[in-house]
Parts: C-alpha cells; structure tokens; sequence
C-alpha cells in the first residue's frame, strides 16, 4: 500500500533522511517511534506530499511521488499530491478541526466537495458515525465547545468521511489529557 | 440650509462616495490577493514587491500622484499610447480620482489582508488539502472565512482613506467640480475662496462619515 524507497530528506544543511526504506502493506498497523527531531512527523508529511524530499521515491497505492527540487512543482507532480491524498486520510496532533464549521459540517464538507457525494448521504453518514462515537448530539457544536478528546474524535469521522485507504496518524493523543487518550484510542481501535 | 448649499455640498460627497466605493471594491480583490501571496509564499523579489506596495504609505501623496502623472497623464508612458489609440485620457476625469484613490488605500488594504492571513493557522490549510481540497477552495473556504474579520477592517479603512484622499486625486485628476472636486478638494477651494459656511458644512459630513468608518472598524475588531 505504501512503498517508501531511498529517502532522504534535507532542512538546509540538515541531512535528516538518509536513504529510508519502509512498506507497509494493506490493513497492517506500523508504529513510528523515535525522540523529538527523529523525522517521524516529516516521513508523514513527505508520504502525503505536505513536505518535499530531495531524493527517493515513495509510491501509495500504485501512484508515486518524486523528489521535486524545482521550487514549484509540475501539473503532475500536484495532480499525484492530489490522488495521493485522496486515498490517505492524517490526523493531526492538534485536531485542525475548521473553527467556523459546525462538527457536522467539518466532517461533510469535503465528501460533499471533494467526493460529490450528495449532501443528504453525507449527512446520513456523519450522523451514523457520530452515533458509534457517542457524539451524535455534538453534531451542531462549534469545535471550540468541545474537548480535546471530542475534537480529536470529530478529526478521526472527518478523515474516514473521505473513505481513505491508508491512515496516518501524527501523535493523536500527544496533546490530551491522560484521561481523554482512552477514548480516542478506544475511536482508532474500533473504526480503522 | 439652503438648497444651492445642499447642492454644493451633495456634488463632492456624491463624487467622493463614487470614487471611494470603486476604488475600495477593486482594492478589497486586489490587495486580498497580494495579501494572500506575501502571506503564503515565498518568492524572488517577495521583499522588493512589498518595499514598492508600501510606498504610497509613507511618500507624499504628491509625490504618488506625480508618479500618476508620468505613468497615466496625457504625455505619460502609458497615458500617451491610450490617448493615441482611443483619443481618451484618464487625467482630470472621474476616473482619475478613483485611480488615485485606489493606489493610496492600496497598501492599506495589502498590509491588513496580509496581517489578516499570517493570524489564520497555516495547519488548518494543510488539513484542508489533505481532504482532497485544492488551494483556491482552501482559500475560499478555509484561509477567507477565518481572515474575514481582519479582510473587513482592510476594506472599511481603505474606504475612509480613499475618501480623505486629496494630494495624489489633485495632481492625477484636478479641481474641477462637479467632475474631479472630491470632498477634500472643495473643501480646499471653500476655504481658498473664503466661502467657510460651505467650508464648514463639508468638514462637518466629512468628519462624521471619517468617524462613522473608524467606529465601524473599532466595533469590528472588538467582536468575537
């Protein structure tokens, strides 16, 4: 499912990746685990095309993605950033949840956008999933009148609404209070 | 009041209102979007192109409006091959006063956007293109609506500064009422032709309608 071929990455004179390789195939459970500065962050963000790398290759399902050293990238290159992200789904350690959306709206936006699924069934859907995640009644809250572990929650429906294939999660609990990191665990289990 | 007073006084206002209004709609596009570059990209020349966007903060708006001149004037570079192709120059119309207005309120209106987009979270961008979104719809719906209430201010302010304009309007479009003779610029000939009870009617509106814009944004910046 992912494929990542001889990466190396570099901040400035920085050569953090030095020819990493990884795979990691369909339905398998990976676990990055490194100190701060290791580069865990970053090989998620190079997989999802959020940051470039200057050599290697890294291919998700069957579309791959090239070092890019020109300062913008191609047509191409934006067109496999795209597709790439179509198919992977990343949650974010500090939620990203849109401020000025309701819950319903964050996780039907872009299926209703993106996919062009109707709104109605985008609805249907979110309202099911917030039922398995006992938040149902949370659908019309504002993300700022919510707890940590219900955003990070709100962010995992919102990533699964675009049916991903692959799932990254960068440190989804590293910003919760240790009582609210059960429940969100409890969300990955169950749904991915 | 009476009512070749009321008409006195309504030719400018209608005129500064006009003017304004135009310029500040071309501003609120133009300077969000350049906003938005300086905000989000990083580019050759990226500090050049803001140096010469802040210009007319900090030049005389003579000198801007001399600057005008040379560029869109009859015999200016760009001015002169208008008026050979069309027969038709901008100096000293209506027109002029909006481009005048326009390149004064313009790096007000750049600089609040600008300020605006550095306030809205870079990561919720990122999450929105990780949903599949492009980035003009990341922009419209993500980077505008969080910015709005600073893009507001930007627009309420180069409204009032395009309505207080006077040096660069005088030089670019002249002093010809009911046709170039803004608010400022009647008040200038009132006074220079010693009719203060006009004078005084026109600081009175135009300082009423300065504060109404300031309060405005006051209001708006303290919300939410």
């Amino acid at each position: 499912m992912i494929k990542v071929r001889n990466l190396h990455k570099y901040y400035g004179d920085h050569h953090l990746f030095k020819g990493i390789s990884l795979d990691v195939k369909k339905g398998e459970v990976v676990v990055l685990i490194g100190p701060s500065g290791s580069g865990k962050s970053s090989l998620l963000r190079c997989i999802n095309g959020l940051e470039n790398f200057q050599g290697g290759e890294i291919d998700v399902d069957g579309i791959a993605l090239h070092s890019i050293s020109r300062p913008k990238p191609s047509s191409a290159d934006m067109e496999a950033i795209r597709q790439v992200r179509l198919r992977v789904g990343m949650v974010f350690q500090q939620f990203n949840l849109f401020p000025h959306m309701t819950v319903l709206e964050n996780i039907i936006e872009a299926p209703v956008k993106v996919l062009g699924v109707p709104r109605d069934k985008a609805v249907e859907d979110a309202i099911s999933f917030l039922s398995r995640i006992n938040m149902a009644t949370k659908a019309d809250a504002s993300p700022e009148n919510l707890s940590g572990g219900q955003q990070q929650r709100v962010a995992i429906a919102r990533a699964l609404a675009m049916k991903p294939e692959a799932m990254l999660f960068d440190e989804p609990t590293a910003s919760l209070d240790p009582e609210m990191v059960g429940e969100v665990l409890s969300v990955i289990k169950d749904e991915i | 009041m009476t009512t070749s007073i009321l008409e006195t006084v309504w030719q400018p206002l209608r005129l500064s209102i006009q003017v304004s209004l135009i310029s500040t709609i071309l501003v609120a596009f133009t300077g969000t979007a350049l906003g938005y570059v300086l905000s989000r990209k990083d580019f050759f020349a990226k500090d050049v192109i803001d140096a010469i966007v802040t210009l007319p903060m900090v030049l005389p708006p003579t000198v801007t409006g001399y600057y005008l001149m040379l560029v869109l004037g009859r015999h200016g570079f760009l001015g002169e091959v208008v008026y050979n192709w069309t027969g038709w120059t901008i100096a000293f119309t209506w027109q002029a006063a909006a481009v005048a207005s326009f390149v004064v309120s313009f790096p007000l209106m750049a600089k609040t956007a600008r300020a605006a987009m550095d306030s809205v979270n870079p990561e919720l961008e990122k999450a929105s293109l990780l949903l599949g979104k492009g980035e003009i719809e990341t922009v419209l719906k993500v980077t505008l609506p969080l910015a709005w209430r600073g893009l507001l201010a930007g627009v309420v302010l180069s409204f009032a500064r395009g309505i207080g304009e006077f040096g660069a309007t005088l030089m670019l479009a002249g002093n010809i009422p009911g046709k170039t003779a803004t608010m400022p610029i009647a008040i200038y000939s009132a006074t220079q032709s010693g009719d203060y009870p006009l004078a005084n009617y026109l600081v009175i509106i135009l300082t009423i309608l300065s504060l109404s814009v300031i309060y405005a944004t006051i209001r708006l910046s303290k919300r939410g």
